[in-house]
């Protein structure tokens, strides 16, 4: 008996100890992480989305954790510890079979987009393998008043009524807009500070070798832009330039891509936008502004590659008169 | 082991009924698993709430874990503590309740999960706590009988494969304890503990059980006792000193305190002590005995169990490192290696263990070629699946860190989410074979005196 208890009991305590210093004391210690500068408790509705998020497993295929990586730069600013003061259950993840959503509520501002997106992914996303949530949405006859129906395209519309998102739905959108990473409270802050002539945090892919001198020599690199613009806009868009009809403008045609003072189409991909009229159609939707995330260089590439694609004939631009834009007071 | 305790009927109808309903779990977790496989290729298919991946995701791990690992492994426990102890099941009662609350567990587990609900996308730990508290009655259940049944063996010494089944189920009532208990689980601290959790939750328990499954049916089968005793004995006591240590290695570069991720990546480096000792320890038992090995499907099982606890847990230690998790973490490649992991090495241990022992305690047997068709089957298709989920994680990691947009990562991986729903699809197809092999063994007709005068016969035929 004594040997029994020798190698039950021993091994049983020597366990018990190092899952307490491994698992329970790390657990307390961190518990009590305080939340950092901006980082606030989620409304009513924006929890009730977390729930909802939660219960049907979105952290299997999204994480929410931006690493120290170059790499992880295109989802945000690396994350802290302090930003998870308010997130039990956990979210982290482990796969990243879709793009992290630390900050989309930064990175992709559109509710509209969002709600076709969740609907029918492959609406927005053509090669999309996220799952539909048709189901999180209703088809009735008529929106019911203060509710807009989700301006789907009509390959993915039904073919009778409007499609209206569920209660679960809206607070999962509300859920997901509400993930933004504030600024972190030591360093210099965002990008979009006056005079910054430098690659910003969030900018997407390292400066390839001369870059950064070679967009000046007025030919501008094609992949870089295209791969740019697939990374920062087609989700919009779309890569054939065409937008979608009723929810996202096109760029194809349009006239600020094709001014030859490319003034105001800068200043659109540096600040972002908020219901605007394309070609006699008002699109209610907002677009999110890239002067934090992306370098001069960078916009001047997707400028480029927009001012020169799908039959349009901008002007080309070089990173200098970005920077010029980027220096104006707001 | 002279002094067997023969005709223990109870052991025995206890042994079939949990490698019965082990059967029933596995086939239905990896029949979910098809379905997610077929879902890459095809989001539209099965849509709406009760089809959703995300909610198949947590229910395919935890039928795997919860219904057919656990109590497969359990299952085998029962029948090597007492065969080796030479004493009689100290309580059948006991373990027909373990058996009920481990498959009410996984049933209502599943049922919760389908319906939405859980206690978070904690990996492993996402059934709602009221139902893990079921879990761990069952586990606790059982390692009172386990218990029990050691203290009445007829001599002085424990046998190491007691060990190894004893300590991984206590062990494992302590882990269930440290997820339930929410007080120190608010944010970054839940973190810590879905690290350590994660991580514990399989080798702690799968590993040990199988461990010790293969410490008794290996020598059993061979009829040689194991290399060395010693050994085993120090793989044990390093096992359990390095494993609890390395969680915080699924949660490198995220917030965890950079130290916390350090010391885990300094004990998965250790973990290639037990890891080496223990398989070489197996490796040396079976040599000079090809012959038998390649004739004995048993044994090819337990080999290639051995030989995934092997190279699975040495890549396990070389993903730690930092230069390899930038490029795999995230990935598919993590993916991979828990199947080469829980499929190689807990799935063969059990398989081996479940064709080497159920003959003997039921004296029916299950034919060669149904043992040919799953081993292969199963092997190819693992291979397969390992393989395909390997190269395309490590280009996706390749595309992120080439700063391609993240959707050409999806594009990519394509063609490899195809060979994964293959090789998957011949894994499922095998588990058929295998519940036909598991009917015949403890339902069949095809009686056989004495199991390993037969499997001699073979070989001698052969």
């Amino acid at each position: 008996m004594n040997k029994l208890v020798m190698i039950v009991g021993g091994s049983t305590l020597v366990y018990a100890g190092l899952a307490f210093m491994m698992g329970v004391l790390p657990g307390i210690e961190l518990s009590r992480v305080p939340a950092g500068a901006g980082v606030e408790p989620l409304t009513a509705l924006e929890a009730q989305g977390r729930e909802v998020y939660v219960a049907n497993g979105c952290g299997y295929c999204h994480t929410q954790q931006v690493r120290p990586l170059d790499e992880d730069r295109v989802f945000g600013r690396p994350s802290a510890a302090s930003d998870f003061t308010y997130q039990t259950p956990e979210l982290l993840g482990s796969e990243r079979t879709g793009p992290d959503l630390t900050n989309i509520g930064t990175r992709q501002p559109s509710s509209v987009w969002q709600y076709i997106h969740l609907y029918e992914p492959r609406a927005v996303v053509p090669e999309s393998i996220m799952p539909s949530f048709s189901w999180l949405f209703e088809v009735v006859d008529h929106a019911p008043a203060g509710m807009t129906a989700v301006p789907l395209p009509s390959a993915f519309a039904p073919t009778r009524g409007v499609v209206v998102p569920t209660h679960e739905a809206e607070a999962l959108i509300a859920y997901l807009a509400a993930l933004k990473q504030p600024a972190w409270s030591g360093s210099g802050g965002e990008g979009g500070a006056a005079g910054t002539t430098t690659a910003a945090p969030g900018s997407s892919s390292r400066p390839s070798a001369g870059a950064a001198a070679g967009a000046a020599a007025g030919g501008y690199d094609a992949a870089k832009g295209a791969s740019l613009y697939t990374s920062n806009c087609s989700a919009c868009h779309q890569a054939n330039g065409e937008g979608l009809a009723g929810a996202f403008p096109p760029l194809k045609g349009n006239d600020v891509v094709n001014d030859g003072d490319a003034t105001e189409h800068i200043h659109v991909v540096l600040r972002g936008l908020q219901a605007t009229r394309v070609g006699g159609v008002v699109y209610g939707g907002v677009m999110p502004s890239f002067a934090a995330r992306l370098s001069d260089a960078d916009v001047a590439a997707i400028i480029d590659y927009e001012r020169s694609s799908w039959g349009n004939h901008g002007t080309s631009i070089i990173a200098g008169q970005v920077a010029a834009e980027r220096a104006k007071p707001r | 082991m002279q002094m067997e305790v023969k005709e223990d009927r109870a052991l025995i109808s206890v042994f079939c009924a949990y490698t019965v309903c082990a059967t029933l779990w596995l086939l239905f977790a990896t029949g979910v698993g098809i379905l997610m496989a077929f879902k890459f290729g095809a989001p539209e298919f099965g849509s709406g709430a009760w089809l959703t991946f995300g909610r198949l995701r947590p229910i395919h791990t935890n039928a795997t874990f919860y219904g057919f690992a656990s109590i497969a492994l359990v299952g085998l426990g029962y029948y090597v503590a007492a065969r080796s102890s030479g004493a009689r099941l100290y309580s059948a009662g006991l373990a027909w309740i373990g058996l009920a609350l481990f498959n009410v567990a996984a049933l209502a587990g599943t049922i919760a999960l389908d319906l939405g609900y859980n206690d978070g996308d904690l990996e492993y730990r996402e059934w709602p706590w009221q139902i893990r508290l079921i879990f761990l009655a069952a586990l606790m259940v059982t390692g009172c009988n386990l218990i029990a049944t050691v203290a009445r063996r007829a001599s002085k010494d424990i046998y190491l494969a007691n060990w190894y089944i004893l300590g991984g189920t206590l062990w494992t009532c302590i882990i269930a304890v440290v997820a339930i208990v929410p007080q120190y689980q608010y944010g970054l601290g839940q973190v810590a503990v879905s690290g350590f959790y994660m991580h514990n939750a399989v080798g702690m328990w799968f590993t040990p059980l199988a461990l010790g499954v293969i410490y008794y049916t290996l020598p059993k089968l061979l009829n040689r006792p194991i290399y060395s005793y010693a050994l085993g004995v120090f793989a044990f006591w390093t096992n359990l000193l390095f494993y609890p240590i390395i969680g915080a290695h699924h949660f490198e570069f995220s917030p965890l305190p950079w130290w916390l991720q350090t010391v885990a990546i300094v004990f998965s480096v250790a973990m290639l002590v037990p890891v080496w000792g223990g398989s070489s320890n197996f490796l040396l038992t079976m040599r000079g005995r090809t012959r038998d090995l390649i004739h004995s499907y048993p044994l090819m099982f337990i080999f290639v169990g051995v030989m995934s606890y092997l190279i699975g847990s040495t890549q396990g230690t070389l993903e730690a490192f930092r230069s390899l998790q930038q490029v795999w973490h995230l990935t598919n490649f993590t993916v991979g290696h828990s199947h080469l992991t829980m499929y190689g090495i807990i799935a063969f241990a059990i398989w081996g263990g479940i064709y080497g022992l159920l003959p003997l305690a039921t004296g029916k047997r299950a034919s060669t070629l149904g043992m040919a068709l799953h081993f292969w089957m199963a092997l190819v298709g693992c291979f397969i699946y390992v393989t395909s989920l390997s190269i395309g994680g490590t280009i996706q990691g390749l595309d992120w860190m080439h700063g391609l947009p993240f959707i050409q990562s999806v594009i990519d991986m394509q063609s490899y989410y195809v060979w994964r729903g293959v090789g998957g699809l011949l894994m499922f197809l095998s588990h058929i074979v295998f519940a036909w092999n598991v009917w015949r063994m403890c339902y069949g007709t095809e009686a056989v005196t004495l199991p390993l005068q037969a499997l001699r016969a073979d070989e001698a035929a052969a």
